[in-house]
Order: structure tokens, then sequence, then C-alpha cells
């Protein structure tokens, strides 16, 4: 089955983060397809590479770059939350005159269509949020 | 593109949080898509289309205005639990005005809003083929 997942808060926040990665690496393990995660409202803080929590607890975005590099996931982010939240790859922070950006490895910002046409796509899409 | 029935499940108060606004910009994206959009108004969510909302003294956007711009993307299903209602003291007459004109018709003027009852929207719910909960 194809799924698309929709990843609605922010990591350290809301368990919604950890629920979402541990979905997606269950519907990989049984074989799944992931079409797309789309990250929406404080979920775009998935994406950025500049958290740094405590020495003993997990890197939720780390985890999420590196599951995407094994299994060649599409991670996206929308860009009117991102902006929003100041989550900026190096075009975007270009385009807005910025001076730095903190997207980490295997996301990539996009618009709501994505989140959309992966609706449209999947044979399920699931919905992690508050 | 294939067209499937899309619903978003508005749960939240329209201020306090973003879901409310961040929501509304799915279902405009959704309807240029041109999917079978429905949206559901449950818990507090149905706060987001009362009257008269006046955001002035919170220093934030008022966008109750979008709703009423809502029947001109061909989001015309907007489905209002009747529970929720009653249990923030709430009736039918609190909610705005939201219609839509329908081309068939001579554009005559339609109610969006449609009043179920909570099992009634547990039917809704259930023939939708993707639903997206804010």
């Amino acid at each position: 089955m194809k799924f698309t997942i929709m990843v609605n808060e922010g990591p350290y926040q809301h368990q919604s983060a950890d629920s979402a990665l541990q979905f997606a690496r269950a519907v990989l393990a049984q074989g799944h397809e992931i079409f797309r995660i789309f990250f929406y409202h404080d979920g775009v803080n998935n994406g950025t590479r500049l958290s740094v929590p405590p020495a003993d607890d997990r890197l939720i975005q780390k985890e999420w770059s590196e599951l995407a590099k094994e299994h060649d996931l599409d991670l996206v982010i929308c860009i009117a939350a991102a902006q929003r939240r100041g989550i900026m790859d190096e075009d975007e922070a270009k385009r807005q005159g910025l001076d730095a950006n903190n997207i980490i490895e295997g996301f990539r910002i996009s618009g709501l269509g994505q989140l959309i046409e992966g609706g449209i796509e999947a044979d399920r899409t699931v919905v992690f949020g508050d | 593109m294939a067209t499937k029935k899309f619903m978003f499940v508005n749960r939240k108060a329209p201020y306090g949080t973003a879901y409310a606004l961040e929501s509304l910009e799915v279902v405009l994206i959704s309807a240029a898509f041109e999917q079978d959009v429905s949206l559901a108004f449950i818990d507090d969510g149905v706060y987001q289309i009362t009257k008269g909302q006046d955001t002035t003294g919170i220093g934030q956007k008022n966008f109750s205005n979008t709703y009423k711009a809502l029947g001109d993307y061909e989001v015309n299903k907007l489905y209002v639990e009747k529970e929720s209602l009653e249990e923030r003291g709430l009736t039918q007459d609190d909610l705005m005005d939201l219609v839509w004109e329908d081309e068939d018709e001579d554009w005559t003027e339609k109610p969006s809003i449609i009043m179920v009852s909570r099992s009634e929207m547990a039917d809704v719910m259930a023939e939708q083929e993707v639903t997206l909960s804010f």
C-alpha cells in the first residue's frame, strides 16, 4: 500500500513527530511504500539542522534525515509554514535576502500542492498532529 | 489528475493557535486542484465560522471573511456538528451566512452550511477518501 504522511507538530514539543517517525519506519518495515511525508504547521521544525538536544536525548531531525537517505524518501516542508517559522534552504534564504539557511539534508521546501498531490496519489493519508 | 473526496476537519478555535488559518490555506489549494472538498466543523472549530469576529484586541489579522469566499472556489459543503454548537451555547444564528452560487440554476444563492448530528458527521467522514484534521 502507498502512504502519504502529514506531520503537523514540531519535534520535542509534541509526541506527533516521534509517532510519525515510528509510523514511517513501521510502514517501510512491512514492505509498504511512502509516497511523500509532508511537514506543516510547527511540523516544519522537523527539518532544521540546528537543533542541539542534550546528549542523552534523540535527535529527531537527524533520524528523519537518515531515514530519508536509507529509503530514498520525499520529505517536503511547506514553504508558507516554513517562511513564517524561519526554516530556510539555500535558495529561499537567498531569495529573501537572509544571511543563513538551516534545512537538514534529506528535506526539500515546496508548496501545499505537494500535500494535495500526496493525498491523491496515496492509498492512505495519515495525519500526525495535536 | 484524479479527483478524490477530501475532508478538512476543523477542531480548533480560530485564534489562539495557527491551525484554523493554515487549514484554510490548504482548503484553498485543494480547491485549485479541483478536488471534491468538504469541511467539517466540530468541537471549538465551530467558532471559526461565528459572526462578528473582532481581532483588534489581539493584534492579529481577522481572516473570517475568507470563509465567505469559499463558495467562489466551489467549496460549498460545510458540515457543522449540532452537538458542538449546543455544548457551547451557540445556534446556527450565531454563524456567518455562508452561501454559494449554483451555476446550473442561474446562479441562485444556496446555503453552504449543512447542520448534522454527531452520528451523521461520522457517516459523512466515513465516505471520505482523504481526511485532514486540523
